[in-house]
């Protein structure tokens, strides 16, 4: 036992912070990632990351916690994106990336400018790649409050939104407001991605979106089973990754751990590929058609 | 500004450019954005792995960006290709976390890789980059028509007995090329900047192929020039100033979609990109 939980395990204040927030986060990914992989929009949800770098960037350089910046960029991105059409097949894609190649250019220059005035030089480090052993604990009742909020959300327009993910046109004919509903998703993504950006790192987090939402689906083809699975997937990865981060620095002389959004994401793949191994040889348009029958069955 | 020293600076950037206009055209055209963004994030994790072996960097890029674009070709026959594609980039960009973290020296040279190192570029790197780039070029050459034909039309080109699949391997392969030879210059998150963007407003200028090519390679060329030259004047690092030029000039075309299209029938649809563009 001793070798599986190194000393000071649990006691450790960093420790719990990570746990509580990672679970928060694990769940609230999980949730809505589901609901990214079965409309198509993985692009999107990283594109959404990458575009809070640039408000991580931003806060750090004027001196704010990192997660408003998140937050605040990751909703401007997702309105938007909304604006320029993201709804439509063609020709999104293309301008999803073009507002992402400017964002990335001014988090470029926010970094640079904010390792010119201040003298850390691991901001980019944490921006980019996260580490929950720092999480300020201040921040904590925020990050638990929008992640319940965006959950709430989905919760409440769970049924609507699968319908217009699945059948845009059938959604419209029975009087959705696809657009709005879409854009109350979107604000839904741009939550939970500016939450595991805070966990695992903008450029990371959407291991924690994508990854286990795309097992979860691989294993069962109902979507509320599918998310439910997701969150636990999800929720596993992170606990097992902040243990294993924790246990790191005993590995090694030299003191130093391995990072805990490297374990996150390796877990999350392991299980993906798991997956694989569960259910081999299922054509892709033969497994989406299904999912679709069965919702619009259920609906 | 035209020193000897930046000489190297002007001629990798002008190589870069005309690469990631020629491979970008065919990135918008087949809508494979986002493998065009996750190649060279994930090489970045291979420029990570080779500063840690002591290797030259740009061998880390080339295996690192092979690996991935073979993996995002494999894995998308059995699965979506977004989720796949999106797995596979925070795998390789794990990793890189894990390299970088491994690594003593990881703050500048995190910096340089992700978002380009305007005056690194030394000549040990000027030459693999001169010749992937001619490789590069030579290859798309080489299969550029039945490459055109799959990205536009695949059904035609199975039913005339070009396999697609193998066609999106080799273009993914081309663009891995292309891709480990831009990361030093432009940094690992604005390679994609210079591809789509260019490539993109190339599209509201002409609908012809061949032309569009040239257009968005003289478009990636200008926008190179331009950020290198601002780079120089204020400091400011190249990616900020390639990812803002490069969405003016997509914003550039769009407008000029609008206006002409105002001109000739009034307005009558939203969509600024043309869906049949080819």
């Amino acid at each position: 036992m001793h070798y599986i939980f190194e000393p000071g395990l649990f006691s450790s204040g960093p420790v719990r912070t990570a746990v509580l927030v990672g679970t928060v986060v694990a769940v609230t990914s999980g949730v809505i990632g589901v609901l990214t992989v079965i409309r198509g929009q993985s692009f999107a949800g990283h594109s959404l990351a990458d575009v809070a770098t640039t408000g991580g960037a931003g806060a750090f350089l004027i001196g704010v916690d990192q997660f408003w910046g998140f937050l605040l960029a990751g909703v401007v991105g997702a309105a938007i994106m909304e604006l320029i059409g993201v709804q439509r097949r063609r020709g999104r894609d293309v301008a999803t990336g073009v507002v992402l190649g400017a964002a990335l250019g001014a988090a470029a220059l926010f970094l640079y400018l904010g390792t010119q005035t201040s003298s850390t030089t691991g901001a980019s480090f944490t921006i980019l790649f996260g580490s929950m052993f720092v999480i300020s604990p201040d921040t904590v009742p925020a990050l638990i409050a929008s992640g319940i909020v965006a959950l709430a959300v989905v919760a409440v327009l769970s049924r609507v939104l699968l319908l217009a993910s699945l059948s845009p046109d059938l959604a419209a004919a029975r009087g959705v407001p696809v657009r709005a509903v879409g854009m109350a998703y979107l604000m839904a993504l741009a939550v939970a991605v500016s939450l595991s950006a805070v966990a695992i790192g903008a450029v990371l987090s959407t291991a924690l979106l994508i990854g286990p939402a795309a097992t979860a689906l691989r294993v069962t083809k109902r979507p509320g089973l599918a998310m439910a699975a997701s969150a636990l997937t999800g929720t596993a990865a992170t606990w097992l990754g902040i243990l294993l981060a924790y246990d790191s620095f005993y590995w090694s002389s030299s003191g130093r751990g391995w990072p805990v959004s490297f374990f996150i994401v390796a877990l999350v793949l392991i299980a993906y590929l798991l997956s694989y191994a569960r259910r081999p040889g299922r054509g892709r348009r033969d497994g989406r058609s299904t999912r679709a029958r069965k919702v619009l069955v259920e609906a | 500004m035209f020193s000897s020293l930046m000489m190297n600076t002007w001629i990798a950037a002008s190589i870069v450019a005309v690469i990631a206009g020629v491979t970008g055209f065919f990135a918008v055209l087949r809508g494979q954005s986002f493998a065009a963004h996750a190649i060279p994030n994930g090489a970045f994790a291979g420029a990570a792995g080779a500063g840690l072996l002591g290797l030259n960097v740009i061998w880390g890029l080339a295996v690192f960006a092979l690996a991935g674009a073979l993996g995002i070709g494999a894995l998308g026959r059995r699965a979506r290709q977004d989720v796949v594609t999106a797995l596979v980039l925070v795998l390789m960009l794990g990793t890189g976390a894990l390299f970088l973290s491994l690594s003593t020296e990881y703050a500048e040279v995190t910096y340089s890789l992700l978002f380009g190192e305007v005056f690194g570029v030394s000549p040990a790197v000027l030459v693999p980059i001169a010749v992937l780039g001619a490789v590069s070029v030579a290859a798309i050459a080489v299969i550029y028509r039945p490459l055109l034909l799959a990205s536009a039309l695949p059904e035609v080109a199975d039913a005339r007995g070009v396999s697609t699949r193998r066609m999106e391997v080799c273009f993914l392969v081309v663009m891995a090329l292309a891709t480990s030879m831009t990361v030093p210059v432009v940094g690992a998150l604005l390679v994609f900047a210079l591809m789509i963007g260019p490539a993109a407003a190339a599209r509201s200028f002409t609908r012809r192929p061949g032309a569009a090519v040239a257009v968005a390679t003289g478009i990636a060329l200008v926008t190179v020039w331009v950020g290198i030259a601002l780079s120089y004047r204020t400091n400011w690092p190249l990616g900020f100033y390639v990812g803002v030029i490069a969405a003016g000039f997509f914003l550039l075309g769009q407008g000029w979609t609008a206006v002409r299209r105002h001109g000739v029938r009034g307005r009558t649809s939203a969509a600024p990109v043309p869906a049949d563009a080819c």
